[in-house]
């Protein structure tokens, strides 16, 4: 099983090297050092370790010499955490004691990873009887009380620890095996294993390959947080006089015999409580350390889900309905930048949606379109801000408002509805209550009158059995079941400006067809506007009325539907609607746009298009490439519209 | 010569809460490939297009029917080296913790080819699908979504096989990039020979790549026969409706079309009544439904140079307008249909915006 890369010759070689990304383990020990809490963890466990197994040669003292004399001491030159009750140095005795609680914890957290792991990985994979009967056994295992458990195995086997931390690991197995199990069923869910079995990989070398290696975080975290439960188990047997007799240096030992001179001599708990907590405290750290790292998803959603704090804090806006329904100048939008800087992502972009108007956004992916769409409702991700320019809604100035301002927008006038219906969707509540819930909070009704609104709602977005699916959790409803839903609750507001971002993309054509033709009642029936991110051709001709093609975050193109599709006006807009698939392409070879968009980082300092177009000139590069207005309806940014228009007229 | 022969494929999957009832996920589906041939399989989630597919692979259990491939090996190792796949999610089908390389050598590792050739393959796989030598020390997340696809073709042709299951490769990619992802696959097809089944939701994107078309319904070969009749005239109301359901990149001959649509489906799909078990799955949707399609399952006729199962076409049915589906169902799908005599039209707003 070489898993090692292919190697590449010359010069390839070394630029592939050079992109190449660190090892994962290397990765996951980077990110522990790197943390003081996880260098912390990692100097003390190692100190521990050294201390315990290096004892005879680095004790300053024998544990078992007895020197009466000094009986009970604190600390003091020759013993740097004083003496016991029987004169014997404390300091020696604890790192003595290091090394049973490490083996300790090795035996009982080897045992219960290798089976845990083993089963969980079985049970997961295969799933059926063997997942029904392993997942039997290790509810079981967590019914047994663990320390009577191990008071009978020590009770048998004497003074011999082992086969209770055996017995230990085994008890502790079904953590693992339920992390395990619960990790191996969502990989393989991947298509990638599914590719792996159709290249014909046996099932044991696509666990080694594919499912082990997503275990190793999760399983190092559990286990460095079951360590430090060990310790305190481990010691507890021993505070009860459970292993190694007496006289031999152990940290429960240690306790029991603190304890008993606790008033006495409270000193005495002080350097054994100290070591234990600290060790306990370390393996905590590592695992909290890779914790962070484990999940990316979770960070990723909430960093997400984090909204940008604006400092000027708004008043509520004033509207002007002489004003058009939004108009929108010179919209800039930047990220942070590691470094410090920003990354403008969205550059100079100016719109305007008139009341009852259905405007289109058009674009490849990362030319910026649904960053716009996010800005125009307050929800830009992250930390993106607004850099530059202004969004006026119905005459107010939005751009700068604070999270409370757009919040009440978002009730009342402006709504978004999202590419996956299900992220607007709440898992545990029903469809019912999550209509009613914002008519009633935002809105005031009762609760007779919110239900009623609540089906009414649901009847206008064309579900047959409005009672029925109110009942419903999202999980039950079909794609396009949840993308009405979804058109329902972003309806309940009575907004006058819809915000929908690529709403059929996830759809079958006939189901997208449907949601299209509801967007359009809408629009006809309530008098909104809306404004619709979409990359298909398609969509743009059956529901917009304008269109706004974006490039790599500019708007290259302006113009009305009916215009845009026989007379494109910029090399782009023409580009991609050529290589719109249709059936009369049938059999030959469609037309497609070389290269790729290019990343806000290396945007060309003059026309964006530039690399990809077949009509760039020198004069393309030199300078940024301005707005033409061409008519009052239409703007185009190419400064060759002119040879343009003939090679499209010819 | 014929790739893959299937003859009456069934996929039945047990119910939740239901043990006895079986869901027939793909009813009774018949078909053969030959070498460099596309057989494109067409319909909405739920139809069984891709349960097909995974049948195949044998990712999904046959149930019943037989699936063979005459020129393949048995076994694991020899099925692999004939029968490769794309999956739609180019996200989810490459292991984001191996490097592109790794990827790439699995299938050739399973065939034990030695590790110079296996190089050699990678390196010049990459090249003919459009990605630099150095992809094979970097990671997935490096690449974009079309990127990625090409990886996954690159992955799926290494070995040379005789049939490549590609389930919706396009669908989850721009329209720009769809473009030169078939472009692709069509050259591969002509440089290789080999066969694809490509599995699509609509018409336009099997239209490009297909010979042969099935369109699916609830698991059942509504219509099937040769690419440009189906794509282009089809026939069965399924296959109009869905026709016309995709829209064109074309604002006045849409308008036309949305027109078309409103009388190519009776009922939307979320107002629809469940398919009645015995008879016309599509019955509940369909505008032209008589109460035969809601008792008797039709049979398979041929008609207009392909196979459809609906009572229209079927002259021996107890459908009013039995053996005149061709007649009704003839004109493009996008203008009105020939007046049915039992049904009413549908009333319409003559698609006006």
């Amino acid at each position: 099983m070489t898993s090692a890369p292919v190697p590449v010759t010359g010069q390839t070689a070394a630029a592939a090297t050079a992109e190449r990304m660190p090892s994962r383990s290397r990765g996951l020990f980077g990110r522990v050092l790197r943390s003081p809490g996880g260098l912390f963890g990692v100097v003390w466990l190692l100190i521990v370790a050294v201390c315990g197994f290096f004892a005879p040669w680095l004790a300053p003292l024998d544990p078992l010499q007895q020197d009466i004399a000094n009986a009970l001491s604190l600390p003091t030159a020759a013993h740097p955490l004083g003496t016991d009750t029987l004169g014997r140095d404390v300091l020696s005795r604890l790192m003595y004691g290091g090394s049973s609680i490490l083996i300790g914890i090795l035996i009982a957290i080897g045992v219960a990873v290798v089976l845990g792991l083993i089963g969980g990985v079985v049970a997961g994979y295969f799933g059926g009887v063997i997942d029904t009967a392993f997942s039997k056994v290790t509810d079981a295992l967590l019914a047994l009380p663990g320390i009577v458990i191990m008071l009978l195995v020590a009770a048998i086997f004497g003074t011999d620890l082992t086969p209770a931390m055996v017995a230990l690991g085994i008890l502790l197995s079904a953590q693992f095996f339920r992390l395990a199990r619960i990790g191996t069923q969502q990989v393989r869910r991947e298509l990638y294993i599914d590719a792996s079995r159709v290249a014909g990989l046996s099932n044991v070398l696509i666990v080694a390959r594919h499912v082990l290696p997503n275990m190793i975080r999760p399983i190092i975290v559990q286990a460095s947080l079951t360590a430090a439960m060990v310790i305190f188990l481990q010691s507890g047997l021993a505070f009860l006089g459970l292993g190694p007799p007496p006289p031999s240096p152990q940290w429960g030992s240690l306790v029991q015999e603190a304890s008993t001179q606790i008033y006495v001599f409270p000193w005495l708990m002080v350097p054994t409580g100290a070591v234990m907590i600290l060790t306990a405290l370390a393996f905590n750290l590592i695992g909290d350390t890779l914790t962070d790292s484990v999940s990316p998803l979770a960070t990723k959603a909430s960093s997400l889900g984090a909204r940008v704090r604006r400092s000027r804090a708004a008043a509520s806006p004033v509207f002007d309905d002489d004003a058009p329904l939004l108009e929108v100048e010179g919209l800039t939008i930047g990220f942070p930048r590691t470094d410090g800087d920003t990354l403008v992502v969205i550059q100079d972009v100016g719109l305007r949606v008139e009341r009852g108007e259905v405007l289109a956004l058009v674009g490849e992916s990362g030319c910026g379109k649904t960053v716009t769409g996010l800005a125009l409702a307050g929800l830009l991700p992250g930390n993106g801000r607004i850099v530059d320019g202004g969004i006026r809604y119905r005459g107010a100035e939005v751009a700068r408002a604070d999270e409370s301002t757009w919040s009440r927008l978002r009730g009342s006038e402006i709504a978004f509805i999202a590419q996956e219906p299900m992220l607007a969707l709440d898992p545990s509540f029903t469809i019912g209550s999550q209509l009613r819930e914002p008519l009633r909070a935002v809105h005031g009704a009762s609760a007779s009158a919110a239900k009623a609104r609540a089906l009414d709602l649901l009847t206008k977005v064309g579900i047959a059995d409005p009672v029925g699916v109110a009942r419903k959790y999202p999980h039950q409803l079909s794609g396009g079941m949840a993308q009405r839903v979804a058109i329902a609750i972003a309806l309940v507001g009575e907004p006058r400006l819809i915000i929908a971002d690529e709403p059929t993309t996830a759809l079958d054509v006939t189901i997208q067809s449907e949601v299209i033709e509801l967007l359009r009642e809408i629009v006809r029936d309530t008098g909104a506007a809306l404004v619709i991110v979409t990359h298909d051709w398609g969509v743009v001709a059956d529901v917009a009325d304008r269109a706004i093609v974006m490039y790599a975050g500019e708007v290259v193109e302006r113009a009305d539907v009916d215009e845009i599709f026989p007379t494109p006006r910029h090399p782009y807009t023409a580009a991609l609607l050529r290589s719109a698939p249709r059936v009369e392409h049938a059999g030959g070879v469609l037309p497609t746009i070389p290269g790729s968009v290019p990343p806000p980082a290396h945007w060309p300092t003059g026309c964006h298009f530039q690399n990809r177009c077949a009509l760039a000139t020198a004069g393309c590069v030199e300078a940024p490439i301005p707005l033409v207005q061409l008519s009052p309806s239409r703007t185009s940014r190419c400064i060759r519209i002119d040879e343009l228009t003939r090679k499209v007229s010819a | 010569m014929t790739v893959i022969a299937v003859e009456g494929l069934e996929v039945h999957y047990k119910q939740r809460g239901r043990p006895r009832a079986r869901f027939h996920a793909v009813d009774g589906v018949s078909f053969t490939v030959g070498e460099g041939e596309t057989l494109g399989v067409v319909g909405e989630s739920g139809s069984g297009k891709s349960t097909i597919g995974r049948a195949i692979l044998g990712l999904a259990p046959v149930s019943r029917g037989h699936v063979e491939m005459p020129y393949a090996g048995r076994g694991r190792r020899a099925r692999a080296a004939a029968l490769q796949a794309i999956f739609q999610d180019p996200y989810s089908s490459l292991d984001a913790q191996r490097t592109i390389g790794q990827t790439l050598s699995e299938p050739l590792e399973v065939q034990r080819v030695p590790r110079a050739e296996r190089d050699r393959r990678i390196l010049e796989l990459l090249e003919r699908v459009g990605l630099p030598a150095n992809a094979v020390e970097r990671y997935p997340h490096e690449f974009s979504g079309g990127q990625r696809q090409r990886i996954a073709i690159a992955r799926a042709l290494v070995m040379d096989p005789q049939l490549v299951v590609c389930d919706e490769p396009i669908s989850a990619l721009d329209l720009s990039t769809q473009a030169a992802v078939l472009n692709l696959l069509q050259e591969l097809q002509d440089e290789f020979g080999v066969a694809y089944i490509f599995v699509a939701h609509d018409l336009v994107a099997v239209r490009h790549l297909s010979d042969q078309v099935v369109v699916l319904y609830r698991g059942r070969a509504m219509e099937q026969g040769p690419a440009e009749l189906v794509c282009e005239t089809p026939l069965h109301p399924y296959s109009r409706a869905l026709w016309a359901a995709s829209p064109v990149p074309d604002p006045v001959a849409q308008r036309e079309r949305r027109a078309g649509l409103e009388r190519a489906t009776a009922v939307s799909a979320a107002a629809a009544a469940p398919p009645p078990p015995d008879g016309c799955p599509f019955a509940p949707r369909c505008p032209t439904a008589a109460d035969v399609c809601w008792s008797t399952r039709p049979s398979r006729v041929e008609a207009a140079g392909r196979a459809l199962e609906c009572h229209l076409f079927d002259s021996d049915s107890a459908h009013p307008d039995a053996g005149r589906g061709v007649e009704l169902m003839g004109s493009a799908p996008g203008a009105a249909p020939a007046q049915p005599s039992a049904i009413a039209p549908r009333s319409t707003d003559g698609g006006s915006r």
